[in-house]
């Protein structure tokens, strides 16, 4: 409450500067809104398939599930991850020995396959692990792989991010807790310079009336002007003008305890201190790494998990073993006591949210709820998380029904009654009490 | 015909009338649930409210400035199957010494949270009995023995299992090991290792509720039946739905019979029950044709049958009541050779081996009665079980071990087991828990919960189930199968002993992955884990068993007759005793909670001019401690008996089940053949008062025509559009559908239409249902004294009416005055209706339209939503509702100290492990109700959307219909055509389906089919001639 508290003082004094200093916080508000809405993918989260490159539609569909489900652990289409990218893995290897590679890699190995082997000894000799699925869905995996290839996929991600970084430069953080050192220093500087010229002012001012009084030609009029006082008494006692004080004073507190009072439980902007320094900018915006490796259940579960200490040790187990922050997830595991992390985003009890609603079914990005989650070195609490902000979002944003069958019927029910109006999430019952509360 | 819902209603009492119309009492203080507090807490002087203000202000302004950090701590390592938040399944079985369940766990983050029945099952069928639904409790059961101890101190397991070694090795005379029936070939291996390792072991089998006299007359066998199989059934005291043998699986088989639809080929059948008993038992309340008896008459009975259908033997004479049923139920039953079935509850081996011969008779060994494939579920024998106590006094027993068996509160001769522990040099208790005679005995080995263990069962011959643990054990317990491991020398685990086992069922090749397939599906089958079962001649020939049974002493007149039974949710009192949401389970016909009560006809009550609650002290002869147990007056009693349920009066069970009602165990008596559960008593009337905490006279506005409907089969093959009554309405152009004339415009529903049908003939009020929607919606249990001031708050109850043969109808040909004294007639032996109440859902909800707040409102799938964060409770809505299925939280249940020993579950974290996440838990002063499983309809889409597809039918299914045992309640998509409720709500229109109170144009989206009855059409009332 206290960080929050401070927070968000900090932020109420930056922006009145922002206000003052004008234009340039238009584009940073534009640019923070580009990534509530479009999200940037790290890794290459495409919620839907776009293109398809000619493969049979339905193989893509089941595929792009398959994949989710089996390999993006490991793999992304265009990234190397744990695994090797996999754009163009059909012109690389035909789909048989796909296949075999698929169900028994350990077995294509040993068969001394040469190209197995390399990429074996490629990969530090960690072998992929063995799955249970049949041709057709390694090759409808294949096929949604190469549906990927074909059209530029939303994602990848440098470009993407340069983009966000970019339109305001480093004054793109502004908005945040943390801002520019230059702003501060030029505030600074403007102050000094202000007053500077404001003692410099009076001190002339009073050189050239000494200068004036010691002239003695000047008659009854001149020395009127240069001896009259300003009436402060006067001021005070103006009625007019106590009464615009009292009223803008009086606004002003209504004004902060109407927003004091309504900030009461909301926890916008915490940012806890957690056990490790772990970085999301530099895990998630830096080295793309895709949500769903770490957060394992966010397309199938209620909750998106915190990731187990094993999966850290996926990759830390060979990469930067040095570190002390990294060194705390090798004490708990030898200590055999899970890591303690901060809950960060709060729901009570009685509202129901699921992850894989919004991912899965409604193809949302992550960062339109979490932000730009890429460049958080600390995560913090970006939305409101408040019943309205919710009710907001189901009012507005379409409902994702293309090639869902669940939807067909009713995007056809809603285009005969009301065709202007877009298909919302609450006008197919989004807003309604249980579909959250029970 | 004319329902009366409790004696209240029928002697419309003046304080029944008074609340009749009261959905909630004017003022009911609050009361501790159990007697004991002096001061009355509900006043609240002017300082305490000052004070307890001044300190909520306080209270309220630092909880405003801390939000709590609250921690997210993932797995260290994460199991690759177990993701949060989403529930896994996993097989196993129930089986607690009496009903078996094969069960599907549903795990939740580790936990298991909720039982439903394994549809697999080939025994069971995908049902789950509400003792099995409940168990789910017991396993977070703070009451459970938390460690080892030896000798009333804490130890741990190697030092108990020291002391027992060294304890056998010197032990001189018997080693015995008393338990309930043990189906599980694996633990009675361990036990066979067990003996093989120490000289003169024993095991002694004893079942609580005994069927000592039915394995005697056929041969050491237990027969498997299967209702299923026969037209006509005549069940001579066997509460075969409730609580006899295996209720679950003969319910399954026996609903196939009854139920009805007209578009089939031939006309529609249903089989025929008859019903000899003493209590009005669950099955006779669904008996087509029930007979009161008393005991004493059982055996005349069973001749009279016999003679009728063998021959041979003369029965002594009965009343021409009985003998004329007798004589029907005999020729219906020659008319069906081979497809009738003739069962008895009795534990007397001559009835029993009389009921062979009739069943042998008529042929329906092979058909309805299987004697090759038998059922293991009851193998205890009472006689070895009488030597044992015997031995045990005698100081011929050195070491005694008690495997999950109490006998010093369950047998009959339990004060003598109690005083005879202490003769044995060793005694070790393997319960689990400190109870009756676990706390007699030197050291305590605290068995693990079956979700916590391995083990496999043979319910009957060839039919395998696996139980895997479903979570590790949650205190310092060990399986008693390892303990016998242990204590036989081997440190094998109990795991690697289960599965070699079962090498020789599944085969040692492929073992590995069968197994796996075995331990995934829970079931099996494969007759090689036992050795079949050895047919040893019946004790006594059918000659013999007639000359016993004719000379039966009769008892004198006036004596009173007692008869023991056991309660569909409490059963025989083990851990079920100290399971709240049993206690507080409605008893199916009475519609009692929390505590025994003795049953006498209405009769008796007024003869003795006892009224509803009065306490009585029953005595018998050799019984020491006589019962104080209030009065119920029962309909359908028989005249001259009383009944007292068995299974209460527990003292060492836990917080909630220690002193509730009496215990009536030592009533029952011991001969040579075995244990009667009859016993002739005296009552003396007390003169103090225990109100009787019932559920059903509280709501009494139902009390209508258009409530229940019923009619006979032979009315319903003539013409199956005239079974039900619809209401018509008047309007300028005639008698029109009530829907015709509305106020409200009708929803449109695009996406779903969610709908229940509940079939009435399907229905046999077991209570499954209620115990399924507690565990799974987290509703509170509020104990004896709130259940009094009409405050349960159960969403789903199941209405029980008792029906009246006379009539207004009446009025002209016999008169007024006679005919309201033939009204008293019927209620000595009432039919009944079992009708599941819930909230019906309306599309013109009558809720809706009151709340001032917009807290009920209706949802675009057809639902009506309880939202609980904005209700204020103004209990608008529950004054409003026709159906009084709202419920109110007068309390905080989860955290008012008041309700910490019934609700304890809520409490503790170890009790809210078994709440479902997925539900909130409701605080004080909002209103809540049946939500129609919201959680599961959200979940069912939800997964149908992440697969791009619609539902399926059956995959969102609503807690009620997944766990009732006769597939009564159909729960599904009213807007998917292909769906089976909209097949069969187009079938039943105009035909059986109805609406409650459908002339209130309320239209309910739950729907019920009209009763049909096999009785002759002279026996059925069923029209009200308009006056």
């Amino acid at each position: 409450m206290m960080n929050s508290f401070l927070s968000r003082t900090s932020y109420w004094v930056l922006a009145l500067f922002l206000a003052l200093a004008g234009s340039a916080t238009a584009q940073d508000a534009t640019s923070a809104a580009t990534v509530s809405q479009q999200g940037v993918t790290p890794g290459g989260t495409a919620g839907a398939a776009p293109a398809t490159g000619g493969g049979d539609a339905a193989a893509i569909q089941a595929g792009d599930a398959l994949f989710k489900a089996n390999c993006t652990q490991c793999h992304a289409v265009n990234e190397k991850v744990v695994g090797p990218a996999l754009a163009g893995i059909t012109k690389r290897r035909q789909i048989p020995w796909l296949i075999k590679w698929v169900k028994n890699p350990a077995k294509v190995i040993a068969s001394g396959d040469e190209y197995a082997v390399k990429l074996f000894n490629d990969y530090g000799k960690q072998q992929m692990p063995s799955f249970a699925l049949s041709d057709k869905e390694i090759t409808s995996i294949m096929a949604w792989v190469d549906s990927q290839g074909a059209g530029p996929v939303a994602g990848p991600t440098k470009e993407n991010a340069a983009k966000v970084d970019g339109a305001g430069g480093d004054t793109a953080d502004a908005g945040g807790a943390g801002a520019g050192k230059y702003a501060d220093v030029l505030l600074i500087v403007l102050v000094v310079v202000l007053i500077v010229l404001v003692v410099t002012l009076v001190i002339i001012a009073n050189l050239m009336k000494d200068v004036l009084r010691g002239r003695k030609d000047l008659d009854g009029r001149d020395v009127e002007i240069l001896e009259q006082r300003f009436d402060w008494a006067g001021l005070y006692k103006s009625t007019a003008l106590r009464g615009i004080v009292g009223a803008v004073v009086a606004l002003a507190l209504l004004y902060a305890g109407v927003q004091s009072v309504m900030a009461v439980g909301l926890t916008q902007g915490y940012q806890p201190t957690q056990p490790i320094a772990f970085s999301h900018k530099l895990h998630a915006g830096e080295n793309n790494i895709n949500c769903a490796y770490c957060h394992t259940s966010v397309y199938k579960g209620k909750s998106a998990n915190i990731p187990s200490a094993n999966i850290c040790m996926n990759c830390h187990s060979q990469i930067k073993t040095e570190s002390p922050e990294i060194k705390k997830i090798y004490r708990a595991i030898e200590r055999k006591q899970p890591i303690q992390w901060v809950r960060v985003h709060n729901l009570p009890d009685l509202a129901y949210f699921n992850h894989s609603q919004h991912t899965q079914v409604g193809g949302i990005q992550c960062q339109t709820c979490h932000g730009p989650i890429q460049n958080m070195e600390v995560v913090y609490q970006y939305s409101a998380l408040t019943m309205g902000w919710c009710i907001n979002c189901h009012r507005e944003t379409p409902l994702n029904t293309k090639g869902n069958a669940y939807y067909d019927n009713l995007v056809k029910l809603h285009d005969k009654s009301n065709n202007a109006v877009p298909f919302t999430v609450s006008s197919n019952g989004g807003t309604e009490c249980s579909k959250c509360h029970y | 015909m004319k329902y009366w819902k409790g004696i209240e209603e029928l002697d419309n009492s003046p304080e029944f009338a008074k609340n009749a119309f009261a959905e909630f009492p004017d003022f009911l203080p609050v009361k501790e649930s159990r007697a004991g507090d002096a001061e009355d807490s509900s006043v609240a002087p002017r300082r305490d409210f000052l004070k307890l203000m001044g300190f909520g202000v306080a209270a309220a302004t630092l909880a405003a400035c801390e939000a709590p950090v609250r921690k997210a701590i993932p797995y260290l390592n994460k199991p690759e199957e177990v993701d949060p938040t989403i529930s896994n399944f996993y097989a196993s079985t129930y089986f607690t010494g009496s009903d078996y369940n094969a069960v599907l766990v549903k795990n939740r983050d580790g936990r298991p949270i909720k039982l439903e029945g394994n549809p697999e099952s080939p025994v069971t069928r995908g049902g789950l009995s509400a003792r099995a639904q409940a168990a789910i409790l017991s396993l977070y059961d703070g009451g459970r023995l938390q460690q080892f101890m030896a000798k009333g101190k804490k130890a741990d397991f190697d030092k108990v299992d020291q002391a027992i070694r060294t304890g056998l090795n010197s032990a001189t005379g018997k080693i015995t090991i008393v338990s309930p029936t043990i189906i599980s070939p694996g633990t009675k291996r361990a036990i066979a290792a067990f003996a093989a390792s120490h000289r003169n072991v024993e095991h002694v089998m004893y079942d609580v509720n005994s069927a000592s006299g039915l394995l005697q007359a056929n041969g050491g066998v237990l027969p498997a039946y299967d209702f299923s199989r026969a037209n006509v059934i005549v069940s001579l005291g066997a509460d075969f739905l409730g609580t006899w043998i295996s209720p679950v699986e003969y319910s399954r088989q026996y609903i196939t019979n009854r139920k009805v639809r007209s578009d089939g080929p031939a006309k529609p059948t249903m089989s025929r029950h008859y019903q000899f008993e003493t209590a009005l038992s669950l099955s006779g309340s669904n008996a087509d044709i029930r007979v009161p008896v008393k005991p004493s008459q059982m055996p005349a009975v069973v001749l009279a049958l016999y003679s009728a259908i063998v021959g041979g033997g003369t029965a002594p004479a009965l009343t021409p009541a009985i003998s004329a049923k007798v004589k029907a139920a005999a020729t219906e039953l020659q008319n069906n050779r081979g497809a009738s079935l003739v069962v008895a509850g009795s534990n007397d081996p001559a009835v029993q081996v009389l009921v062979a011969a009739i069943n042998q008779s008529l042929g329906n060994v092979g058909t309805s009665v299987d004697l090759t494939n038998p059922s293991y579920v009851r193998q205890g024998d009472d006689a070895r079980m009488a030597q044992f106590v015997r031995d045990l006094n005698s100081g011929a027993v050195s070491a005694v071990f008690f495997y999950n068996a109490n006998p010093v509160y369950n047998h009959p001769l339990g004060a003598q087991i109690k005083a005879g522990i202490a003769k044995a040099a060793l005694s070790v208790s393997l319960n689990d828990r400190l109870d009756e005679t676990g706390s007699l005995c030197q050291y305590q080995a605290p068995d693990s919960h079956w979700l916590e263990s391995w083990n496999d069962y043979e319910p009957k011959r060839g039919f395998l189930s696996l139980a895997q643990p479903a979570i590790t054990p949650i205190f310092k317990t060990r399986q008693g199968q390892e303990s016998f491991l242990r204590w036989a020398g081997s440190n094998e685990t109990y795991y690697n002993f289960l599965k070699a086992g079962w090498r020789n069922v599944l085969g040692a090749n492929g073992f590995q992955a069968a197994w796996d397939k075995a331990v995934h599906d829970g079931v099996a089958t494969g007759t090689a884990l036992t050795a079949a079962p050895a047919f040893s001649s019946p004790v006594i020939g059918a000659a013999e068993a007639v000359s016993r049974l004719r000379n039966v002493p009769t008892a004198p007149a006036g004596t009173v007759e007692l008869a023991l039974y056991e309660k569909v949710g409490i059963g025989e009192g083990g851990v079920e005793a100290n399971n709240p949401f049993l206690q507080e389970l409605p008893d199916p016909i009475s519609k009692a909670t929390w505590g025994n009560y003795v049953a006498v006809p209405r009769a008796m009550a007024v003869a003795n001019k006892w009224e509803q609650g009065d306490v009585l002290s029953i005595s018998a002869a050799g019984v020491a401690k006589p019962l104080n147990l209030p009065v119920l007056i029962q309909p359908g009693q028989a005249d001259g008996t009383v009944s007292i349920a068995v299974g209460y009066g527990r003292v060492m069970a836990g917080r909630v089940g220690d002193n509730v009602g009496e215990n009536a165990f030592p009533f029952a008596q011991v001969n040579k053949d075995g244990i009667v559960y009859a016993n002739a008593v005296t009552l003396k009337a007390t003169g103090a008062n225990s109100p009787i905490a019932q559920t059903q006279t509280h709501h009494t506005i139902m009390d209508r025509r258009e409530v229940v409907q019923e009619n006979t089969l032979e009315k319903y093959r003539e013409n199956p559009k005239e079974v039900t009554e619809y209401e018509r309405i008047a309007t300028p152009e005639g008698l029109e559908k009530p829907s015709k004339v509305s106020l409200w415009q009708d929803y449109q529903y695009n996406d779903h239409h969610w709908g229940m049908a509940i079939d009435l003939n399907s229905c046999i009020g077991c209570g499954s249902c209620v115990i399924g929607c507690q565990t799974e919606n987290n509703i509170a249990v509020v104990g004896k004294q709130q259940v009094i001031n009409r405050r349960e708050m159960h969403w789903m109850r199941i209405d029980r009416y008792y029906s009246s043969n006379a009539h207004k109808s009446d009025f002209d040909e016999k008169g007024k005055l006679d005919t309201y004294a033939a009204m008293e007639d019927p209620s000595d032996n009432p039919q009944v209706v079992f009708q599941p109440m819930l909230c019906q859902h309306c599309n013109h909800a009558p809720c809706e339209t009151v709340c001032p707040v917009l807290a009920t409102t209706h949802s675009s799938e057809g639902l009506n939503q309880m939202t609980y964060n904005r209700c204020v409770g103004t209990r608008y809505c529950a004054n409003n509702c026709p159906y009084k299925v709202r419920r109110f939280n007068w309390f905080s249940y989860y955290s008012n100290e008041k309700f910490e020993d019934v609700n304890g579950h809520m409490f503790t974290d170890l009790g809210r492990m078994v709440l479902n996440p997925d539900v909130t838990v409701r605080a004080r002063g909002v209103m809540e109700k049946c939500s129609f499983c919201v959680q599961r309809i959200q979940l069912g889409k939800l997964e149908a959307k992440k697969q791009k597809r619609r539902p399926l039918d059956g995959e969102v299914v609503a807690a009620c219909a997944q766990s009732c045992p006769t597939e009564a309640i159909l729960f599904g998509d009213m807007r998917d055509p292909s769906s089976r409720i909209s097949k069969l709500l187009k079938r039943e229109d105009g035909e059986r389906a109805f609406h409650v109170l459908d002339s209130i144009n309320v239209q309910p989206n739950v729907t019920y089919l009209t009763k049909i009855r096999n009785v002759e059409q002279s026996a059925f009332f069923p029209e009200e001639k308009p006056a």
